[in-house]
């Protein structure tokens, strides 16, 4: 690609139309994923709970543009995002989320718990914190192995005062590790502020306690996204040592499935949802001639049919057999006492 | 036990009746205060602190950071030191992440210290399954920490137990560990008004019977009473004990049921072995009461898995009424 001048924005000197184009599908696919996800479970055709990161999907996508299927990445509790971004694909994605055999974790696993190795991703998690000194674990596997992979783990900020946060980094720094720590900090872990639980203003200081870089930025901007993660990506990958990217964004609907939303003001949340990180994405494609505006709304409505094609055919998929449930607790079969009598 | 009569009594919920527990702790011993993510503004994962923040204050409704193992030992130190802290993990499986300060350092600090202090905590665990939130967020771990001398660990199956235990846990002066499942916070009961405490320790029976005992705990002690009622119609007297504390768990009133209906099955939703069941069928066979048994002990627990996500795997992994109406007529078949 001819060189841009710096003013360009990184994300459009750095990647070709094409990319650029399936980034815009992939935050589209997110949302009208979580959009579809919502319906679903308001029409009672789910049993169990979902976290949605709509509003969090520049971050999301802008942080896997550098990732090939050989790097991993360990996710959250919020985590279709991430599994899109990662390439998922979304049918099987639904088909977990309804609980089928078809499923990426064949109907056991659920939202909080979707996985899809072969792309890379380790998975979602129940555990805030959880995927952090997995995310380590795997850097070390590329380290001693020789892979070149590199791990981007993705947790909220409510997450950086569980202890396994302080373990991790400091583990990573100690032994050099190819993992880069991505903060998305939404404001709140569920209801309690950052302001409230956080001792430090910005995430990304305590980097510093790590011996390692540590940055913020605007996480609804998919270029800034990009520009900071890739960074420490390159950095990661050349044998440098971790970094730390905080993302600054915004949930749009509650913790979970429902939130009576006290802990936050209606401006604060139609103020965030005036940034809304697709627009910005749609402005700064068309502003740099990527697309235009027509294309802009066929990208969306590619979205929407990928998404409806995808609910429908996970509807319609097979529940995993009672008689199975104990399958797959351990690689053979040690042990069992079946279900109760 | 203070005196308490039917007419004092209101139908609460087993959440509302927890609430009233704390309010009750709170209004009355400056020492009290409530510990736990998102227990304030929010009222808790499953509503129970509800809008005691407003009352009290967030001096003494206390939302802590996510960090459990932080949190549950900062509750420990403060109860070592005078206050009285009820700390509640917002799901028990996360108790995981605190089982240190649970129990290397609240259960033996007494020990420890060759009686020189003592640790006054009570901590709340959200448990079981049923809500479909999977493998990590299901779990009946109680066993764990009814394996730990230093800990008292109890689980109420009624709003009025749910109440009367968590009051006596404030008055002990030991580490009380309260299990609470999920499913039960909305039932509704009987709930005395004021102060009282239902013992720790002693087991209720719930239901008397001649021919099989039933030793169930939490919700399965419900289950337990539906199959009661339809074996009742078959002419199978089922006696339906309810353990509520399972360290130190009741002795007599189950050997002396065993010894009375020669048959017993023991329900609970942990994992099956090395369980709850263990211990009750290990207590009998130690016992004069094994040569009352007319029939081998069942036990009806968790699958040998992690909860599964979909719907139907979820409850075909714990006991449901049918297990235990099975297990029932097998015992009795031909017998009676
Ligand atoms: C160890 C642990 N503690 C508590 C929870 C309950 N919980 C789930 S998500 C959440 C908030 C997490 O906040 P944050 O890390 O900021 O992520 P966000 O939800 O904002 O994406 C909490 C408290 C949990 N799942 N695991
Ligand atoms: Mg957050």
């Amino acid at each position: 690609m001819p060189e841009l001048p710096d003013n360009v924005p990184y994300a459009i000197r750095t990647y070709s139309p094409e990319r650029l184009r399936d980034a815009f599908l992939k935050m589209h696919l997110i949302r009208k994923f979580e959009e579809g996800a919502e319906n679903s479970y308001t029409r009672g055709l789910i049993h169990g709970t979902m976290h949605l990161s709509i509003g969090q999907e520049a971050s999301a996508v802008g942080a896997c543009m550098s990732l090939t299927d050989e790097d991993k990445i360990t996710s959250t509790h919020r985590g279709h995002g991430h599994c899109v971004a990662k390439g998922a694909d979304v049918e099987k994605m639904f088909a977990e989320f309804f609980g089928k055999e078809t499923g990426y974790c064949k109907g056991r696993g659920g939202s909080m718990h979707i996985a899809d190795p072969s792309k890379g991703n380790l998975g979602a998690n129940g555990i805030v914190g959880g995927g952090l000194p997995i995310a380590v674990g795997a850097a070390l596997s590329a380290k001693r192995l020789g892979t070149g992979a590199v791990t981007v783990c993705f947790f909220g900020d409510g997450a950086n005062n569980e202890g396994a946060f302080h373990e991790a980094l400091n583990m990573a720094a100690v032994w050099k590790l190819p993992v880069v720590f991505v903060c998305e900090n939404n404001k709140y872990g569920m209801s309690t502020s950052i302001e409230r639980s956080t001792a430090v203003k910005r995430i990304s200081d305590r980097a510093a306690a790590y011996a390692m870089p540590g940055v913020t930025v605007d996480g609804n901007d998919f270029s800034a996204v990009t520009e900071a993660v890739d960074q420490a990506v390159a950095h990661a990958r050349a044998g440098e040592g971790p970094g730390l990217v905080e993302t600054l964004t915004y949930r749009w609907r509650g913790h979970s499935k429902s939130d009576r939303n006290r802990y936050r003001t209606k401006e604060e949340i139609a103020d965030w949802q005036s940034r809304d990180p697709i627009v910005a994405m749609a402005r700064l494609l068309v502003d740099h001639h990527i697309v235009s505006e027509d294309e802009i709304a066929a990208v969306e409505a590619e979205a929407t049919t990928i998404i409806e094609n995808a609910i429908a055919a996970a509807s319609a998929a097979p529940d995993p057999k009672v008689e199975e449930a104990t399958r797959d607790v351990y690689t053979a079969l040690i042990l069992d006492e079946g279900t109760p009598a | 036990m203070n005196a308490q009569t039917e007419t004092n009594s209101r139908e609460l919920t087993y959440s509302e009746a927890i609430r009233e527990a704390m309010d009750i702790a709170l209004g009355n011993d400056e020492r009290v205060i409530l510990m736990g993510e998102d227990i304030g503004v929010y009222g808790g994962a499953f509503g129970v602190t509800g809008d005691l923040v407003e009352k009290y204050g967030t001096d003494r409704v206390m939302d802590t950071p996510i960090s459990e193992l932080g949190g549950a030992g900062v509750a420990v130190g403060a109860a070592l030191t005078g206050l009285r802290p009820i700390f509640e993990f917002q799901f028990s499986d996360f108790a995981t992440l605190g089982m240190e300060q649970i129990v290397n350092q609240a259960a033996k600090l007494r020990f420890m210290l060759g009686g020189a202090v003592s640790v006054p905590v009570v901590m709340r665990f959200p448990a079981g399954s049923g809500t479909g939130a999977a493998a990590q967020h299901s779990q009946s771990l109680e066993a764990w920490t009814a394996h730990v001398p230093g800990l008292k660990v109890v689980q109420p199956s009624t709003p009025e137990d749910a109440k009367g235990l968590l009051l006596a846990a404030l008055e002990d002066p030991d580490p009380v560990m309260i299990y609470e499942h999920k499913l039960l916070y909305k039932m509704k009961g009987p709930v005395p008004a004021g102060h009282y405490t239902t013992p720790i320790g002693k087991a209720a029976i719930r239901r008397e019977g001649r021919d099989v005992s039933i030793v169930a705990t939490a919700i399965m002690v419900h289950k337990a009473l539906e199959a009661a009622e339809t074996l009742a119609r078959e002419g199978i007297d089922a006696e339906v004990i309810d353990l509520r504390t399972i360290r130190p768990i009741d002795r007599d009133t189950v050997l002396a049921s065993v010894r009375k209906t020669g048959r017993l099955i023991c329900v609970y939703e942990g994992v099956k072995t090395l369980g709850v069941g263990a211990e009750v069928s290990a207590m009998v066979a130690e016992s004069d009461a094994f040569d009352f048994l007319d029939a081998p002990i069942v036990r009806l627990g968790g699958a040998e898995c992690p909860i599964p996500y979909n719907p139907q795997l979820e409850k075909a992994v714990v006991p449901q009424v049918p297990d235990i109406l099975d297990a029932a007529r097998g015992l009795t078949k031909g017998r009676i």
